[in-house]
């Protein structure tokens, strides 16, 4: 199951290594992003996870806001 | 859209999934930098004044008074003790009765925008509302400081009309 964090806990997870995933479109995300964020639109997600990220370490997702 | 995408993640196989469900918007109105071709838009927390002179609702008009005209301010902004803005005390509720409390006196609730939101959005409302000064908060209510309509003249002169900055032209921090 998915684990929800905060800011504070994105921080400290990508400083010690988790890929950060943005999953809105990709003009959304060339406009602005979070730093170090690569793009992988929801629609692309079954394609391109396998091959952009790695399995064994964590992963974060983030949208727009929570809906 | 975020917590599809982590399930989906999950049945690929990925076993250490994480969801930042208050996303961009919360990563941005916190201030914090950000990438792409519009994170240099001018953004209304570069603006923000955060010598702002607070007090607390149990406190009196007078004290408010004292502390506002002290940092040469005519506004008093109301604060818990976690900085969640309450209310506000302008000119005319400074001038009034000091010894009631700030509680009684103040006008709660006041207008408040993000940190976020683009300068000249900003400027454009508070021109066409005859807004001087406005609080800016984070998501959760938390004070950051107030922007001032007068600290917004110069942006003609830094940005073309979609709000982006002039290459030429450098962008203050």
């Amino acid at each position: 199951m998915p684990t929800h964090i905060e800011r504070e806990r994105l921080t400290d997870l990508v400083k010690t290594g988790a890929q950060l995933v943005e999953v809105l479109p990709a003009e959304e995300y060339a406009e602005e992003h979070l730093p170090g964020a690569i793009n992988i639109p929801l629609r692309e997600i079954d394609r391109e996870a396998p091959e952009r990220l790695d399995r064994n370490a964590p992963v974060i997702v983030y949208c727009w806001d929570f809906t | 859209m975020s917590p599809r995408a982590a399930w989906r993640l999950e049945s690929l196989g990925f076993r250490e999934v994480y969801e930042y469900r208050p996303g961009k918007a919360d990563w941005l109105a916190a201030g914090l930098p950000t990438e792409g071709t519009g994170s240099r838009k001018p953004r209304a927390l570069r603006y923000i004044a955060r010598d702002v002179p607070t007090c607390r609702p149990g406190e009196r008009v007078a004290d408010a008074a004292r502390r506002a005209a002290a940092a040469g301010w005519d506004l008093c902004l109301v604060t818990n003790k976690t900085g969640i803005l309450l209310g506000r005390l302008d000119q005319k509720q400074l001038r009034g009765d000091g010894a009631q409390l700030v509680e009684g006196a103040m006008r709660p609730g006041p207008s408040t925008y993000r940190p976020d939101v683009p300068a000249t959005e900003l400027r454009h409302l508070m021109g066409h509302r005859g807004i001087g000064k406005l609080p800016v908060t984070t998501g959760d209510g938390r004070l950051l400081g107030v922007v001032c309509r007068d600290a917004l003249d110069d942006l003609d002169d830094e940005v073309d009309a979609d709000g982006s900055p002039r290459p030429s032209e450098g962008v203050r921090r």
